[in-house]
């Protein structure tokens, strides 16, 4: 075998896990190669997933706010028009920016990129069906194989996808027009950010979840509050609902529906499916070569250091258990990467933020009260309105509340949700206090920027504070 | 027996509200604090919780107005328990607002969830009491196992809520401080538990999430197994520790302590307990111990060697008419060595009783400063920890200290024969400041007689 095809990781996939795996290893001055499928790098976080989807997000909240909000600010505008097709292109444009920087930042690093599939034709071996030139393969030594292939959308019995009527998180990220009537599949937040973006466009949004409630895996009471807003904002849902059939006739697809009152038909323009996501293990091999996977979710599992059943082969990311999440992909990377190395290095999963992207927005990280009733804690309770926020009230986003939960005798904080106006940059605050196993009085005694959106959560903090048993200072 | 779901004030000046949505539908049966609906003002969103265990029945739709005060919906409660005398129908509304509500009315609340009282909350954090399967065993990451250790957390007694249910650092916080280590003056967070580390050590472990920037590589991690023990902890010594350290000290620097040492033959004064034991007992309420016998022995000694229960002040040596009595008593927080006063004038009976009197106070921690003052002269009994011999140190202002030891069955000679006895060494540490060697001497063979021949007592020879 030619030297140049050996290597110390070769890293599968090159989405936030993967390509963040090879810049680390490349610093720790491993020999590294990315292998990826997609002629673009970046995976589909920044192809298909968070990068699209909130480029369309802030697209659509600027028409939305220009043509409902700016009148109450005295702001009036007339003729304002959507430009479809502008804001798709503005949207694959910021996707090949970055997706390039990727390409640039893995030259930069030396990392040999092969464009092709992977898959482990023994423990250190990588055969790779390069994309370019089909029916030729190049077969790669590594020291060590780090899966990162992420995951795919679920499918689901009965409703077939077509990719033009009922279609995928994909598909949707690049309607060509703007459907009057969308149906979506799915509570969580796939369903309700691409949910919100056409809502905003002026399409009418109807979303069913088989659970009581949207967004399950959020604190209950923010995501009671949540559906509440998205109520109030024109969305229509359909829970503890279950789609039994859904067939295309005459360009629309017709659901039958089981609700809670019994069967219902509904007609949609089209129907995204967004249920939730699966491991992606196809086709890597892993059966040959014995790679244990959880027989019912399919996660490879992993031991403490990333290491999967077989030796020198690594996983990280959706493809292993815990959040479906960029950033803990990302994070995982650096982890695995520098422990292969022999350094102490590690993930805390105690800290890892989720943000959806709706408007307001929804951020959280800790336990939820559920999580902490059902662990039997004391904790205390602190909320705390935007509408006592004075900055909230200059911008006229009064709506939603910061909740900080904190551990009744020790108050240190234990789980922190906000929904709210930039709540997904309010949260980095509580990362990085439970990051440090911060108390609910050390927020409320920092100082904190006035006004702030981030004043909510220090008085939600002092409430949560005021309430510890013991730890009252 | 049924509660009205009433519409509880939201705010001062607020007099009605939306009563915006039903979390619960007519005929469900819900847990108290089980959100029933939801209530809007302009200003606030309200989640009523329920008050009761029970049926619901809902007389107000949604989308209605309601005012403070309405009866909106109620709670069949499951079989009312025996007695309902006159339990209020409603709680006071104050006490079930959300917090939201306060600040409506202008000032913050917050409210406290203690977990069910019949958890313990150290059994609340068990895993299923089951044999461990080999795959459930309990699997953690570095940082948690070396916390753990840290802590002294049982792992196996951890549950795990990271991916795949492998236990995390904030796991094993939340275990330990189910296990009461979660006091206000307790160290905060990772930072202060990792002892001896600097404040944000424990953000290292702590992957960005972005690409890090080149950098030199890391110097090499010291090999020590990941899970491996710190090599040392640091505790602020107790305030009772700190008085221990600091008395003991000063009576070693301030005085010119030696000891002496004797035996005791035990056969007599064991075979005297045994008989009138349970004489005793059923006469005075007390168990009949060895304790009573070595105070009364001391008391004869101290009055015939009044130097022994004497102290230095200053030029002067102070004389005690009467015998105060300490007794060092072995406690959790530390050692505390309560006084029997006028132990001269004390019978059996009577010693026994405040030696008890003592032991209940220190276990319930009723002991009083004043119980600790004023002793003239102390007995350390190390006998019950199996000491065989030791030296006792003074406890200044007092001159002299008795130590005890256990009792053990050894080879003497007795009239010429090697004959098996129960024996204990006694030790008598004292000033030489103060006593001479004759004197300390003399009083230990007192003691000795005292208890081998134990009807010396009665006589007082």
């Amino acid at each position: 075998m030619a030297d140049e095809n050996r290597f110390d990781v070769v890293v599968i996939g090159s989405g936030p896990g993967g390509y963040v795996a090879c810049v680390r290893a490349a610093q720790l001055g491993m020999r590294t190669a990315c292998v990826e499928k997609h002629s673009r790098l970046g995976g589909v976080c920044l192809n298909v997933g968070c990068i699209p989807s909130k480029a369309l997000l802030d697209s659509s909240e600027f028409y939305h706010m220009a043509r409902e909000r700016f009148p109450e600010h005295g702001i009036r505008l007339q003729g304002i028009e959507l430009d479809l097709s502008a804001m798709m292109a503005r949207k694959d444009k910021v996707v090949g920016e970055l997706t390039e920087n990727v390409r640039k930042l893995l030259e930069r690093h030396k990392v040999t990129v092969f464009h092709g599939t992977g898959r482990l034709t023994a423990p250190n071996r990588v055969t790779v069906e390069l994309s370019q030139e089909p029916g030729r393969s190049v077969v790669l030594e590594a020291g060590s194989v780090l899966l990162a292939t992420g995951s795919e959308p679920v499918s689901v019995p009965g409703i077939p996808y077509d990719g033009r009527f009922i279609v995928s998180s994909t598909e949707a990220l690049a309607f060509q027009e703007i459907p009057e009537r969308l149906g979506i599949v799915g509570g969580g937040y796939i369903g309700l950010e691409l949910g919100s973006v056409w809502h905003r466009l002026g399409s009418q949004v109807t979303v069913i979840e088989m659970l009581p409630r949207i967004a399950a895996l959020l604190d209950a009471q923010i995501s009671r509050a949540l559906e509440r807003v998205l109520r109030r904002q024109g969305f229509r849902f359909f829970l503890e609902s279950r789609v039994l059939e859904a067939s295309v006739e005459n360009g629309e697809v017709q659901v039958r529906v089981q609700t809670k009152d019994g069967e219902q038909r509904l007609t949609f323009d089209r129907l995204l499916v967004a249920v939730g996501r699966r491991p992606l293990t196809r086709g890597l091999g892993l059966e040959a070569l014995g790679v244990a996977t959880h027989p019912k979710t399919g996660h490879i599992l992993v031991d403490a250091n990333y290491r999967s059943s077989v030796p020198g082969v690594y996983a990280i990311g959706d493809l292993i258990a815990g959040p479906m999440l960029a950033h803990k992909a990302s994070a995982e990377a650096v982890a695995c990467v520098e422990r292969m190395a022999g350094l102490d290095s590690e993930v805390n999963y105690d800290a890892v933020p989720a943000i959806i992207y709706t408007w307001p927005e929804v951020a959280a990280v800790g336990k939820t009260e559920e999580e902490l009733r059902d662990l039997n804690v004391p904790y205390c309770v602190g909320t705390y309105p935007f509408a006592g926020a004075g900055r909230a009230r200059c911008m006229g986003e009064t709506e939603g509340f910061v909740k900080v939960l904190s551990h009744a005798s020790s108050g240190r904080l234990l789980g922190i949700h906000i929904i709210g106006p930039r709540a997904s940059d309010i949260i980095a605050e509580g990362v990085l206090a439970m990051e440090c196993g911060a108390k609910a009085s050390d927020i409320g005694r920092i100082m904190h920027g006035h006004p702030t959106f981030a004043e909510a959560l220090q008085e939600a903090a002092r409430v949560a504070a005021a309430c510890a048993i013991y730890g009252k200072d | 027996m049924v509660q009205d779901i009433v519409i509880p004030e939201v705010g001062e000046s607020v007099r009605e509200a939306v009563l915006a949505e039903w979390f619960v539908k007519p005929g469900e049966r819900v847990t108290k604090g089980t959100v029933l609906f939801v209530l809007e003002t302009d200003k606030v969103t309200l989640e009523v919780p329920a008050e009761a265990d029970g049926i619901v029945e809902i007389l107000v739709p949604a989308g209605q107005t309601v005012s403070v005060g309405a009866v909106v919906g109620r709670i069949q409660t499951e079989r009312a328990a025996e007695d309902l005398a006159e339990e209020p129908r409603i709680k006071p509304f104050a006490a079930v607002l959300p917090p939201e509500v306060a600040f409506a009315a202008g000032q913050d609340s917050a409210r406290p969830v203690e977990p069910p009282a019949e958890v313990a909350g150290e059994a609340a954090m068990q895993q299923p009491e089951k044999p461990p399967m080999p795959q459930e065993k309990a699997d953690r990451y570095p940082s948690a196992g070396r916390l753990a250790a840290q802590l002294g957390v049982d792992l196996a007694r951890v549950k795990g809520t990271g991916p795949q249910g492998r236990i995390t650092r904030g796991d094993v916080l939340l275990f330990w401080e189910s296990q009461g280590h979660a006091t206000a003056d307790a160290p905060m967070g990772l930072s202060a538990v990792s002892t001896g580390s600097a404040p944000f050590e424990g953000l290292k472990m702590a992957p960005s999430s972005a690409p890090p920037a080149p950098e030199a590589p890391p110097a090499p991690i010291p090999s020590r197994g990941a899970d491996a023990a710190p090599e040392e902890t640091r505790k602020p010594m107790s305030p009772i520790r700190k008085r221990i350290a600091e008395r003991l000290l000063h009576a070693k620097h301030s005085t010119a302590m030696l000891t002496t040492f004797n035996e005791v033959d035990m056969t007599r004064v064991m075979d005297f307990r045994r008989r009138f034991k349970d004489a005793f007992k059923e006469k005075y309420g007390v168990s009949l111990g060895f304790m009573s016998f070595f105070v009364r022995a001391c008391v004869q000694a101290l009055q015939e060697i009044p130097e022994v229960n004497a102290f230095i002040d200053g030029d002067e040596i102070v004389y005690h008419a009467h015998v105060h009595m300490g007794i060092a008593v072995g406690a959790e927080r530390g050692l505390v060595v309560p006084v029997i006063r006028y132990a001269d004038r004390l019978s059996f009976a009577e010693i026994e009783r405040a030696i008890g009197d003592f032991v209940g106070k220190i276990r319930e921690n009723r002991l009083k400063l004043s119980d600790l003052e004023g002793g003239t002269f102390t007995i350390s009994n190390g006998g019950v920890y199996g000491s065989l011999l030791s030296t006792p140190i003074l406890n200044p202002p007092q001159s002299a200290i008795l130590g005890l030891h256990k009792i053990e069955d050894r080879p003497v000679a007795l009239n010429g024969q090697v004959v098996i006895r129960p024996m204990m060494y006694v030790a008598l540490s004292y000033d030489h400041r103060i006593i001479d060697g004759r004197e300390a001497v003399t009083f230990l063979r007192r003691i000795k007689e005292g208890i081998e021949d134990p009807e010396r007592l009665l006589v007082g020879i």
